[in-house]
């Protein structure tokens, strides 16, 4: 406990053999298979990438490695050396930790306290906070933090918190860091910084396995590869030797096909949703909440508006504005040309708009009720007999969007918390369907989930556009968008900094109207923000 | 793993902690009952265990509220207090005003039962409604609304009694609390009654829907259009109506209303619906569990007496029961998530 370990050192280059390797390794839960005879092996100063679609066993596999769950069959090798991790702790000392998606912080406390917890440097009873701080800094300042030991985890934007993480993780004198999805929730410029600390961690004798669902990245920053499908080994190489279109048929199983295909854009109708100067100022009760500046836009009926920007652009603060969950300051909102104000999301839905939230476990799902109460919850009505819900009435319409969206599920008893990532984000979709909504604004409606699931996803927003509503997307990833979108409208600091036709926008064009500074006009076609 | 097959699993129903998790309480239950049988045979005559149930049944009420508080992640710590200040305006109101509680007997001088029990529920919605105000809109959460009307409700009862009790009511007002339809005591007879609609609120109404909803998720809940704060001061009151029928059912069954009636209530009623298998995260739970969790506790403390345990020793045997049965229902349930 009171062992304070000193900056790290880097580790000895290993030479020649890996520095991990599992083989044979399955694990079986009460009548499922989740790993069959499974293989991974890790060099040393290798970045290397686990793929395979969600349920192909990746996080079983991790939990298997950082002690969280045992293997029933199947040897792991560390340094060359057989070991049995019972703990999460077990595996921690001997130099293996996870990062998980969700992180493991404690948000009251400062970032010096974090990444020694449990570890504290002093004597057996107390704390010095001076080497607590000092040896935080040296830490910190490997991985470009560029905060005060001392302040609070809550007061970091994600992508420091994750940075807490990773010195964490190197306090501990890890040798083997295993990142779960690390760029899930990053933008682009931090995802470009946390690429360079890897390769910086990488340069220091360090090996990563790196979980994730954007291929790009696996090319851009991965030595080599391993692919799991259903619980299975699949295949493992050089990430310079494969490429994009082979790596999805190893996953997949089959060939996806031009994932996304030439479509042309459709006639639209009326303007459904009409926003005007919608604005929101900073005040005193909220001050880290984004501000919002005459932000201006329009969705027309049958037609997918693609709503760009890095994180903290303001995209969710307005699709939450104007859904009522979040209240603004002025600005005016008209649906079908008649103007309207929302004092909360049950007033919006009543005016036929529905949202579906950014982050689909906290903020749309009911993960330990079943699929029944999930799908019909926003739409009650729709199945009730009175005050009393008719589960026949409501057993047709669950059916009716099991087959429509082709969710597999075992029954409407089960509970949401146990499907897949991407099963779960059609219950959600189901769930505003069954309102017949005339706008629907959809939040990043792919985060985390495989790419099979994601296709059909995309298909089901241009399918819904097609019936007439207005779609707003907004998304993160901006091949995403580019798919999806019939017209694009970027934003920048709570402000709308341009418009663009999908058919004239490229990923770089949106980069640069996403990271061009406004020049005060609301409306911008394309690029003509000055750039200072 | 792949979920396809991890729902064939659940479908075929293999599923042996999910069985035990789920009716835990109620093999439990049944366990205690044999063995009480074995040990002490007069535990198993007809007089004895509707006494069980009887004693049950005053819990037994507050706890079916409880349970929709529960349910929503909150709490109520109120209850044993307002219990009694409830339970003393249906007594005043019964003996036709305070200036009367001295007067034994069964003279008519006061307003009958059905003015009682209408008070009694009053002043428990009332309360209710209060506290649900202070914790949806003053934002201070559950547990400290309510260890606040904990204290003020059992001061507002001594106030209001002066200290003294107020006992000797007609006939028709005790027989809600002594009578019998049947072999049947009365108040088993509300128990049941009340569980029953309870019951089919909360697993057959768009309402009992969204109580699960606002539990499992307040966030998620207000963004599929529920009015979450509507919810949680519903419960409540709800829970204020039962504190109400509780008190004038006890006051019935004690033929006296007094000021430290129902202390350290709120311990057993919370205990009942948690060995019943609700959450006290919210979300997750039965009324049935909760009627299993009183009758159980009930069983407990009569098969104890029968066997001349002594009442200290009853207090430390609850205690532990309440954390194993949970401990229990912890493992269980995570013997069966294991993914």
């Amino acid at each position: 406990m009171a062992n304070a370990p000193a900056a790290v050192s880097p580790a000895p280059a290993m030479s020649g053999g890996p520095i991990l390797k599992m083989t044979g390794v399955s694990k079986r839960f009460p009548g499922v298979l989740a790993l069959e005879n499974v293989h991974l092996e890790v060099g040393p100063s290798e970045i290397h990438a686990l793929l395979g679609e969600n349920g192909a066993g990746k996080s079983t596999l991790l939990k298997v490695l950082s002690g969280a769950q045992s293997a029933d069959a199947g040897e792991i090798d560390l340094f060359g050396k057989p070991v049995a991790f019972a703990t999460p702790y077990d595996a921690q000392r001997a130099g293996i930790v996870t990062i998980y998606q969700e992180f493991t912080l404690a948000p009251d406390m400062t970032i010096a306290e974090n990444v020694f917890i449990g570890r504290e440097p002093g004597s057996r009873l107390f704390v010095s906070w001076r080497r607590l701080a000092e040896e935080t800094k040296v830490i910190a300042e490997r991985i470009g933090l560029k905060r005060d030991p001392m302040t609070q985890v809550r007061d970091l934007s994600v992508a420091e918190q994750q940075l807490v993480e990773i010195a964490r993780a190197l306090s501990m004198r890890s040798r083997l860091i295993i990142m779960d999805e690390p760029t899930a929730a990053l933008s682009e410029t931090e995802v470009a910084n946390l690429v360079r600390i890897v390769r910086a961690l990488k340069a220091e004798g360090l090996s990563i396995i790196f979980v994730t669902h954007r291929l790009d990245e696996v090319f851009r920053l991965c030595d080599r590869y391993t692919v799991l499908r259903d619980g299975h080994y699949v295949a493992s190489g050089q990430v310079a030797e494969t490429n994009v279109e082979a790596v999805i048929r190893m996953m997949v199983g089959r060939d996806v096909g031009a994932l996304y295909g030439e479509r042309p854009i459709p006639e639209h109708g009326k303007v459904a949703l009409e926003v005007e100067g919608l604005t929101r100022r900073r005040n005193a009760r909220d001050p880290n909440a984004i501000e919002l500046v005459d932000v201006s836009l329009k969705a027309h009926h049958g037609e997918i508006l693609g709503l760009a920007g890095l994180v903290g652009a303001g995209r969710t603060e307005t699709a939450r504005a104007i859904f009522g969950a979040d209240p603004f300051d002025h600005g005016t909102i008209r649906v079908d040309g008649k103007a309207v104000r929302f004092s909360s999301p049950r007033d919006a839905m009543s005016h036929g708009i529905g949202l579906v939230p950014e982050d689909r476990k906290k903020q749309a799902l009911f993960l330990s009720l079943a699929i029944r109460t999930n799908m019909t919850i926003a739409a009650q009505a729709e199945v009730s007999r009175g005050w009393f819900i008719d589960e026949s009435k409501e057993d047709v319409l669950i059916d009716e969007f099991r087959k429509l969206l082709s969710i597999r599920m075992a029954s409407p008893e089960q509970a949401a918390g146990q499907l897949s990532g991407g099963n779960q984000q059609k219950i959600v979709l189901a769930r505003w369907l069954a309102l017949r909504p005339k706008i629907l604004i959809v939040d990043e409606p792919t985060r985390g989930i495989d790419i099979g699931s994601k296709v059909e996803v995309h298909n089901l927003l241009i399918d819904m556009a097609k019936s007439g509503i207005a779609v707003i997307v907004i998304s993160s990833e901006l091949p995403e968008i580019l798919a999806v979108s019939d017209r694009i409208v970027t934003m920048r600091e709570g402000r709308v900094t341009g418009e663009i036709a999908r058919t004239k926008a490229t990923q770089e064009i949106l980069m640069a109207m996403m990271t061009a500074h406004e020049s005060g006009v609301a409306h911008v076609s394309g690029l003509s923000g000055d750039i200072s | 793993m792949s979920e396809a097959r991890l729902e064939a699993a659940e479908d075929r129903g293999v599923d042996v902690f999910g069985f035990i998790a789920r009716f835990a309480p109620t093999l439990f239950l049944i366990v205690l009952m044999l063995l009480f049988a074995i040990i002490e045979p007069r535990f198993l005559s007809q007089i004895n265990l509707f006494n069980v149930m009887r004693q049950v049944s005053i819990t037994g009420l507050l706890a079916v509220g409880m349970t929709f508080v529960i349910l929503t992640a909150g709490i109520d710590l109120s209850v044993g207090s307002l219990l009694a200040f409830a339970g003393l305006v249906a007594a005043a109101v019964a003996k036709g005003g305070l200036e009367n509680r001295f007067t034994v007997g069964e003279g008519g001088v006061g307003y009958g039962w059905f003015a009682a029990a209408l008070a009694a529920i009053a002043v428990g919605l009332a309360c209710g409604w209060l506290q649900g105000l202070a914790i949806t809109r003053l934002k201070v959460p559950p547990f400290v609304v309510t260890l606040g009307g904990m204290s003020a409700f059992r001061g507002a009862a001594l106030l209001f009694a002066a200290g003294g009790p107020i006992s000797g009511f007609q006939p028709s007002f005790t027989w809600w609390g002594q009578g019998k339809i049947g072999p049947v005591p009365v108040p088993v007879i509300i128990f049941l009654l009340a569980a029953l609609i309870a019951h089919v609120v909360l697993r057959y109404m768009r309402y009992g829907r969204q109580v699960y909803a606002v539990g499992g998720n307040p966030e998620a809940a207000r963004l599929s259009g529920l009015n979450v704060n509507r919810i949680i001061m519903s419960v409540y009151v709800i829970m204020g109506f039962f504190a109400g029928l509780g008190s004038f059912v006890l006051a019935a069954r004690l033929n006296s209303a007094e000021a430290v009636a129902g202390t350290g209530y709120e311990l057993t009623v919370i205990a009942s619906v948690v060995i019943g298998g609700t959450s006290l995260f919210g979300g997750a739970g039965t009324i049935f569990g909760t009627v299993i969790g009183s009758i159980l506790i009930g069983v407990l403390l009569n098969g104890l007496v029968l066997m001349n345990v002594s009442s200290y020793i009853q207090q430390i045997v609850i205690g532990v029961i309440i954390v194993l049965a949970v401990a229990f229902d912890t493992f269980a349930k995570s013997r069966r998530r294991k993914v």
